[in-house]
């Protein structure tokens, strides 16, 4: 059997690889990558590199509901009380019996002192938005193909192929989704995709005064988001529905749902 | 060569014409880009990011405003971008003159985030509203872009410590202890043997109160000669403590 390596030394041998390799090849794959770079830098916006979720850090929550004013100035949403893309909860555990929660108005206007009939054990805010499930119920049961999941991860509604019917609504196990009464069509929020399709946060996250909320890409590495799951204990809501969400919660309580 | 029995001949032209305009039918009704990525139409992902947006970001703001921005990046209010306060300021961005972003003024704003509430997170600074320099607006006595808490005279405070807590929220807070009481130089080294003067007659309290003084005008005024008769202003009223009155 023939020896490997006697007769060529290991520097030899890597010395002549380099020569055999075309110069050309490699002049052609740093202009490849510089021409992408180009692309990139030029706004040419690619949905299929990115992959958007959100953070939010209960224990930062203050509760003063800028991000559901923000959003409703964003995005145009009806100023009534019952219209909302987010909105923050105030829950209330007692030391015995059920959570209380409330939202009044959102949390755009303030809370009002909880009753003074309980002992409180535990009080806190969570703020709540579409949750922008990988296995959306409200893209499922769409029956005209209005509700989608875009390629960046985003659940989106069509407004002009949206027939109204209300099925998404009904659908969402979050309670994400409302009908809007002018344009008659689901409304939800859409992580102010016009905002992050141009590098720029979403309006809630922008306006939030405490930094609970984090919004980023779970797919890169120098993303915030990343930081955020990896050192906190994240969890979802609603788990045991399969739903995959892409809103991840840190410091909830197991009374959140 | 056989023939299609006759009974054939219309069903086939039926069927031709059904399926025909089930074709023309989709072709008319399924939307162009529909099902180019998936069961949906393409060109709505364009539609929905191409949306006009009114909040320009904090970054916006510094390219302007770079004195002010560089005051808060400092401060306590570091995280709290300006659009928080001042509302969607793209339209400001677009056209300076046009359109000014709104200012929170008095009292209703800050609580929002600062006024008690046993959900919000312990250590995050809260007042109560009701009590804390009622009628005061915030900004007289905070300024927003450095809130850096205002002190109360330290020298007199070091000691004083409970007085000065109860002054720092009534109305006199602003006014400083040497207004009223008259501290001799020897008081601060040695507090005993030189004592601070309190008042002794009611003008201490008509330089700013009395009808014709030449104070602020939002500061109430009263008929000093009619007012109170022979007693002392603070025999009523407690100086320190000036929302405590019936």
């Amino acid at each position: 059997m023939k020896k490997l390596g006697t007769d060529m030394p290991r520097r030899e041998f890597l010395e002549n690889c380099s020569r055999a390799l075309p110069p050309w090849l490699l002049v052609f794959s740093v202009v490849g990558s510089a021409e992408s770079l180009v692309a990139d830098e030029e706004g040419q916006y690619d949905a299929s590199k990115h992959n958007y979720a959100m953070g939010v850090d209960i224990h930062r929550c203050i509760g003063c509901g800028r991000c559901a004013d923000a959003c409703k100035k964003e995005n145009k949403v009806p100023l009534e009380p019952t219209f909302f893309r987010t909105w923050v909860e105030r829950y209330i555990i007692p030391t015995s019996g059920e959570a209380r929660v409330d939202s009044p108005n959102g949390g755009i206007d303030g809370f009002p002192e909880p009753q003074e009939d309980i002992d409180v054990l535990r009080t806190f805010f969570v703020p709540k938005l579409c949750n922008h499930c990988a296995n959306p119920p409200c893209v499922q049961v769409c029956p005209v193909g209005a509700t989608f999941e875009s390629r960046d991860g985003v659940v989106l509604v069509d407004d002009s192929y949206c027939v109204g019917c209300r099925y998404c609504i009904q659908a969402c196990p979050y309670g994400a989704r409302y009908l809007h009464p002018e344009k008659k069509v689901a409304d939800k929020c859409t992580f102010c995709y016009h905002r992050i399709t141009k590098g720029l946060a979403p309006a809630c996250v922008e306006v939030c005064p405490t930094q609970a909320r984090i919004f980023g890409e779970s797919g890169q590495q120098s993303s915030p988001l990343r930081h955020f799951l990896r050192f906190n204990d994240v969890s979802v809501l609603k788990p045991w529905l399969n739903t995959s969400p892409k809103v991840y919660y840190a410091n909830a309580d197991g009374e959140v749902r | 060569m056989n023939r299609l029995p006759r009974q054939l001949t219309p069903l086939l032209v039926i069927f031709v014409v059904a399926i025909g305009s089930l074709f023309v039918a989709r072709h008319l009704l399924v939307p162009r880009t529909f099902g180019e990525y998936g069961h949906y139409r393409a060109a709505a992902v364009g539609e929905i990011a191409g949306q006009e947006f009114t909040y320009a970001g904090s970054l916006a703001c510094a390219d302007c405003h770079s004195d002010v921005y560089d005051l808060k990046q400092n401060s306590f209010h570091a995280g709290v971008a300006c659009e928080v306060c001042h509302g969607p300021a793209k339209r400001h961005v677009d056209a300076p003159d046009e359109f000014v972003p709104e200012k929170p003024k008095g009292r209703g704003f800050c609580p929002l985030c600062h006024g008690y509430n046993p959900s919000r997170p312990s250590g995050f600074p809260q007042i109560l509203p009701d009590v804390h320099n009622a009628g005061k607006a915030c900004m007289t006595c905070h300024e927003p872009h450095n809130p850096t808490l205002p002190h109360p005279p330290e020298e007199c405070s070091a000691c004083h410590r409970e007085i000065a807590s109860k002054k720092m929220v009534s109305r006199h807070t602003n006014v400083a202890c040497t207004v009223c009481h008259t501290v001799p130089p020897e008081h601060y080294q040695n507090p005993r043997l030189a004592l601070a003067k309190k008042p002794l007659s009611k003008a201490v309290c008509g330089q700013c109160h009395a009808s014709d003084a030449s104070s602020s005008r939002e500061i109430p005024r009263v008929d000093m000669t009619a007012h109170g008769g022979r007693y002392q202003c603070w025999d009523c009223h407690y100086p320190h403590y000036p929302e405590a009155i019936q």
